[in-house]
């Protein structure tokens, strides 16, 4: 190990075994040997996806283990378990076996806790390197597409997310079930149907709709967002990571740390480091305990209930969206929800996506490839625009939060709401204006 | 514990020596940013060995806590504790055992416009001889959409129709109202400022059109439109408890016990904060709700008990193409 190893090797030194072994039946020692000659380049901003990766490896892992008690029907059991407070109450198998879950299975709480912690991450990391990568203008050519897979899987991660925690048909799973429900309704023209035909029926008395839930959830979600990952992956590599601007650092090289066996050791140390910190909070920090909330009747609701934080900006939009329901000959032409549930989401989404080509109109203004990432002071119209983005859907997400404030501070939910559906047009502004004429100081004061 | 205290304060030296060490990496211009150096620190090594027996030990202290029936708290923190030591080690490892290095890689072309005017070529070629592109072109279209929708049409299957039925209620008239065990409501249950929730007698209660809130408010203060005037005896007003906006419960009343400084009542939807004014068919006040709670029409039996004096007002719940004016 501590041999001095010469920096090039002329003369084929013996084989290995195990190299021999693998290479005369695959052929690939020259892929193989590329990947580990891989560069990455060495900064933190590329660990963020890294993160979201290792979270989702988390996920599934602790995800195959709650399969495989979780029961997915609506249908009625009597509850004994180790909750003594809920002993005979008449709940669904899909609580009952959330409940066994949580309180009868070893170390059923700690994976429990632990994969709804890994989703958190899992998101979080996804919107933090999705802003990473907006302020260095990482998605230019030629990663438009994978921007565009990742703008996918977020979207998915959310909707993930969402049928995740509606499975246990607690009451904070009910209410959002009945919100997604309001949300499917008001869509023009098809809504009536459509939310006929995914729940099979009428919410919530229909008891199709827990299975389809768990089969999304389990299955086809996690597939597609696995075959998303591995193609966002396979575009990364093929280009290459981009890196910032440094000395030796071209837009043809890449500068930074082989794969073998530096970048490897450390990353496989960043993914037990995540992995670490998710065990940490599912053993210490409570998550969702759905004996608190009680199991879901359609007449039962709280307030103080907050969806997963990740969801907290379609709640704030549902919130602030005036009560506009436009009617015309004799048809409700788009339910209430539509607008904040269904539009805002569709336009968010659509412009992330969009953003490669709105920013080579705007700010690129070539066709070039680029590999090396951009700073803050090269285009500060970018970063208004981007920081004016983000600004808007962080006032909306500040909504999802009214009625924790009111709890706080007292201020009135009313108030909050008049201000807040102001502030969605001002904040915006303010922050991109402030955000780009700080990028062109700083421009300024290096030239 | 003494090795792992060792262990610590050897990595903390050897940081320190290697800070010392490497003070100027020597970035000498023009021969680019590669270097390679090799050779172990010994220290380094034992501390590496040192916290990978410590991972297998707490790796298994998983396994006996869960013999032991340790707490959710207990596991978690064995757990956490082997990743975090292997996170240790890897990271040691990687920064001061293996070699370091930082190479340069060139980046690969993404194009080649030779092998794309090739490509060009041979998917061009693939359609020489054939005549009436558009005549195939447009039957293979009639295929694929009517494949699309043989693939599609069982879809249907997932679901009923809505018809008039999204939205409907079993309340009708003479319909006793009953908590959530059954039991009949006698109107006398209620003091002016209360509220509960009641449900058709013999009716699933989980049905959206089901659970109907029941307020009283002093009868003078009640202003109901005109067709409604009896549906509100000594002040009891009851409205389906969904909201119109996005379906929660209505589960909050808000009533004024200070009529100096409070609001008026009002039932409020704490999903979205949709309120409605009980006095004034639910009128909505604020919030995103498009249209106000449907009312049911009481009436006070001889017996005293709460009865529906007819349907509900108009159709329950959030608002779909077809729901209707109310």
């Amino acid at each position: 190990m501590s041999t001095q190893v010469p920096a090039e090797r002329e003369e084929p030194v013996g084989d290995t075994p195990a190299v021999r072994f693998v290479d005369e039946r695959l052929g690939a020692a020259k892929v193989t040997r590329g990947a580990l000659r891989y560069v990455f380049p060495d900064h933190w901003f590329f660990l963020l996806g890294e993160l979201a990766l290792y979270a989702f490896v988390m996920l599934i892992v602790t995800g195959v283990f709650l399969a495989l008690f979780f029961s997915p029907s609506t249908a009625t059991t009597t509850y004994h378990g180790g909750y003594q407070p809920l002993d005979g109450v008449e709940v669904s198998h899909a609580y009952a076996s959330t409940m066994r879950l949580s309180f009868d299975v070893p170390m059923g709480l700690l994976i429990r806790q632990t994969h709804h912690w890994a989703a958190l991450l899992f998101l979080a990391g996804i919107i933090v390197h999705v802003i990473r990568v907006m302020f260095t203008a990482a998605f230019r050519k030629p990663r438009e597409l994978t921007h565009l897979l990742g703008v996918l899987l977020l979207g998915l991660g959310l909707v993930e997310g969402f049928a995740g925690y509606s499975l246990p048909d607690d009451l904070l799973s009910g209410m959002g079930l009945a919100i997604a429900y309001g949300v499917v309704l008001s869509i023009p023209l098809v809504g009536g149907q459509l939310g006929t035909l995914l729940w099979g029926g009428s919410f919530p008395t229909a008891g199709a709709f827990e299975s389809r839930l768990f089969i999304a959830h389990v299955f086809l979600l996690p597939a597609a967002m696995a075959a998303l990952i591995g193609a966002h992956l396979a575009l990364v590599a093929r280009h290459h990571h981009t890196q910032f601007r440094g000395p030796g650092r071209t837009e043809r090289n890449v500068v930074g740390t082989p794969m073998w066996p530096g970048y490897a050791l450390r990353s496989l140390a960043w993914m037990c480091a995540t992995f670490a910190v998710l065990l940490l909070l599912g053993g210490l920090v409570q998550i969702n305990p759905i004996w608190q909330w009680g199991p879901y009747e359609p007449w039962l609701g709280s307030n103080g209930a907050q969806p997963d934080w990740y969801l907290g900006w379609l709640i704030g939009a549902l919130r602030l969206m005036p009560p506009i329901e436009p009617r015309f000959w004799g048809h409700t032409w788009a339910g209430n929800p539509f607008f904040g549930g269904v539009l805002l989401p569709t336009a968010v989404f659509g412009l992330l996506a969009a953003w490669p080509w709105v920013d080579r109109r705007l700010w690129t203004r070539d066709r070039l490839d680029h590999h090396l990432l951009s700073l803050l002071r090269d285009e500060p119209g970018r970063v208004g625009a981007t920081a004016a983005f983000a600004a808007f859907v962080a006032t909306i997400f500040l909504a999802g939060s009214a009625d924790r404030l009111f709890v706080a501070a007292g201020v009135p939910y009313e108030a909050q709401v008049w201000v807040l559906r102001a502030a969605v047009f001002v904040v915006p502004a303010v922050v991109g204006g402030l955000a780009a004429r700080a990028a062109r100081r700083q421009g300024d004061v290096r030239r | 514990m003494n090795v792992l205290a060792r262990a610590l304060a050897a990595a903390v030296a050897l940081r320190a020596a290697r800070r010392g060490a490497s003070g100027g990496p020597a970035p000498d211009g023009p021969p680019g940013p590669e270097h390679r150096t090799a050779g172990a620190s010994p220290a380094a090594t034992r501390l590496v060995a040192v916290l990978l027996v410590l991972t297998g030990c707490a790796g298994a202290a998983v396994g006996v806590l869960l013999a032991l029936h340790a707490s959710t708290q207990l596991l978690g923190l064995a757990a956490a504790l082997a990743f975090v030591l292997l996170a240790v080690a890897l990271a040691v490892a990687s920064f001061r055992i293996v070699p370091q290095e930082t190479a340069v890689e060139d980046r690969p072309p993404v194009t080649d416009p030779q092998t794309r005017a090739a490509l060009t070529e041979t998917v061009r070629a693939g359609g020489d001889g054939v005549s009436r592109r558009a005549l195939l072109g447009g039957a293979a279209g009639v295929a694929g959409a009517g494949l699309a929708t043989a693939a599609a049409a069982p879809l249907a299957a997932l679901g009923p129709r809505p018809g008039g039925r999204l939205g409907e209620s079993r309340w009708t008239t003479g319909v006793p109202l009953v908590d959530e065990h059954g039991a009949p409501i006698r109107a006398d249950a209620l003091e002016v400022g209360a509220f509960l929730t009641a449900f058709p007698h013999g009716a699933d209660p989980r049905e959206l059109g089901s659970p109907v809130v029941v307020v009283r408010l002093r009868p003078e203060d009640v202003s109901l439109p005109p067709g409604r005037r009896a549906w509100a005896p000594q002040g009891l007003l009851a409205y389906s408890k969904i909201c119109t906006h996005a379906g929660c419960a209505v589960a909050l009343f808000r009533y004024p016990l200070n009529e100096e400084t409070s609001t008026s009542p009002a039932l409020v939807c704490p999903c979205h904060y949709s309120t409605f004014d009980p006095a004034r068919a639910a009128k909505v006040t604020f919030g995103p709700a498009g249209r106000p709670l449907p009312q049911l029409p009481l009436r006070i039996a001889p017996d005293g008990t709460l009865q529906a004096a007819g349907p509900l007002s108009g159709p329950v719940g959030p608002a779909w193409w077809g729901v209707g004016h109310s």
